[in-house]
């Protein structure tokens, strides 16, 4: 039986062509067809799931019966009550499989959890979200349908973007214009052409051509201080160029898909490596993670903390909130030392950062701002993030420890 | 008291600076808020004048400009 990686090879695109062209018909004439749209998604699902992988598929639907158990039963439950306890509970049960499936491979060691399946992170994002504008009251209609379509749509299933759930809702519900969907085509055409050429050219050149020379080059050049060598260097700025092109590669076909089957998914990446400072980047790289952090993770916690009076000073709270963010952040990628470093790395750099902007302003005058110093900050930031990466790649694992 | 005038206020203590000359400037973009000027914010809102916001309600671009901040707090006071 046929089994793909989502958009990893020609024949998945021939395939997504065929079956998008329906589609694009019916939105052209202003009709969305619920029917063939959850036909094609059970199909590429199974492309994705089935064959070779159909215990990752059992897992997916043993997965997805749970997170609809809990967000409906939770959405049942807030209509007539609200207490905290109840709420915390529902989110820890809704992040547990996510959690077994994280830790799974550092107590058995490096053996993958057997509830684990391609894209379970992205999937637990989007539940746990539903769960907290559930509790906000910003989400009353909770529909099981809808949240179905919206944890299985399938061109972002895998890796994102994290779209939300309300955002989501307006775009399935609706039927753009032809105008409108002219342009959206337009656009997804573009994004996806894009992508090629980062994913199959430029990431292949940087992953598979370079970092395998470089990284055995790093590995003979051992002995020196901290092991470090010029291909060590040399390898974090192609891991890093890889990191970016094979990712935003993805992210361009996932959200150039969304677009033609007339949803706007939202954007992954704008121009990361133009950002003058981290806090910046962090608005430019991997958005709809680093946002979802950023409003169910950060602001929750510093506005949980500030309510509560926990620490006098808010920059205190801003400072404690960020490491904590940051490390949770370095946690779901993993449990080991250099993603877990990766993350506390990030946190510092935002309380460096933040400490250097508010400097910044308090002493307008004083503080040179003129090309040159843009320049400066952005050269230092796309190092310091690059450097982050040689961390967050596993390489110097590999060299100290192996 | 006047909800604009509270609003105002409270940006011009959150930012540091009179945001009052520049109504319709985004205030994310030149730096003056962030996510957590956006919770000191709600959570000003809510000790004076009593409106709840929760943070899920907080979408970024509605309310990225003192004008749009106030139009907002108008809806929901």
């Amino acid at each position: 039986m046929l089994s793909f990686e989502p958009y990893g090879n020609p024949t998945y695109f021939a395939l997504l062509g065929v079956a998008l062209l329906p589609l694009m018909i019916g939105l052209l004439y202003g009709k969305r067809s619920r029917l063939y749209e959850t036909l094609i998604s059970i199909f590429f699902l199974v492309l994705t799931f089935g064959g070779p992988k159909w215990t990752q598929g059992v897992a997916l639907i043993i997965y997805i019966l749970y997170e609809v158990a809990l967000t409906w039963g939770y959405a049942v439950y807030r209509k007539h009550q609200n207490s905290g306890p109840i709420f915390y509970l529902m989110v820890i049960l809704a992040i547990a499989p996510l959690a077994v499936v994280k830790v799974t491979p550092a107590v058995e060691n490096g053996q993958a959890s057997l509830i684990g399946f391609l894209g379970i992170s992205y999937l637990t994002f989007r539940a746990v979200q539903t769960m907290m504008e559930t509790r906000d009251g910003t989400l009353k209609d909770y529909q099981v349908m809808t949240f179905l379509q919206f944890m299985l749509f399938f061109p972002t299933i895998s890796s994102g973007p994290i779209d939300r759930y309300r955002r989501f809702e307006a775009d399935y519900r609706s039927v753009p214009d032809r105008e409108k969907y002219l342009g959206m085509v337009q656009k997804g055409i573009r994004y996806i052409f894009v992508g090629f050429l980062y994913k199959f050219i430029l990431a292949y050149y940087f992953g598979t051509m370079l970092m395998p020379k470089l990284q055995l080059m790093a590995m003979h050049a051992r002995g020196g201080f901290l092991d470090l060598s010029w291909p060590v260097l040399g390898y974090m700025y192609a891991y890093s160029a890889d990191l970016f092109f094979d990712f935003a590669g993805y992210s361009l076909f996932a959200v150039g898909t969304s677009y033609i089957m007339g949803i706007a998914t939202p954007m992954n990446f704008k121009q990361p490596w133009r950002s003058p400072n981290i806090k910046d980047f962090w608005n430019r790289w991997h958005i709809t993670l680093s946002f979802w952090f950023r409003d169910f993770i950060y602001m929750r916690l510093v506005f949980w903390f500030m309510k509560h009076k926990i620490f006098k000073k808010p920059t205190t709270t801003a400072n404690v909130t960020y490491i904590i963010n940051m490390l949770v952040m370095g946690f779901w990628h993993g449990v080991t030392w250099y993603y877990i470093t990766y993350g506390l790395f990030h946190g510092c750099a935002l309380v460096i950062n933040d400490t250097w902007l508010r400097y910044k302003k308090k002493h307008r005058a004083s503080v040179p701002h003129n090309g040159f110093t843009q320049v400066f900050a952005i050269f230092l930031t796309a190092n310091m993030v690059c450097f982050s990466f040689l961390i967050f790649s596993g390489l110097l694992d590999k060299l100290w420890f192996h | 008291m006047d909800i604009k005038q509270t609003v105002l206020d409270i940006l011009n203590d959150l930012t540091g600076s009179d945001v009052s000359g520049a109504m319709d400037d985004n205030l994310f973009d030149s730096g003056l808020m962030d996510s957590m000027g956006s919770v000191q914010l709600l959570l000003q809102l809510q000790s004076q004048l009593g409106v709840n916001v929760p943070v899920s309600e907080f979408e970024r671009s509605e309310w990225d400009t003192p004008n749009k901040i106030i139009a907002k707090v108008e809806s929901l006071a």
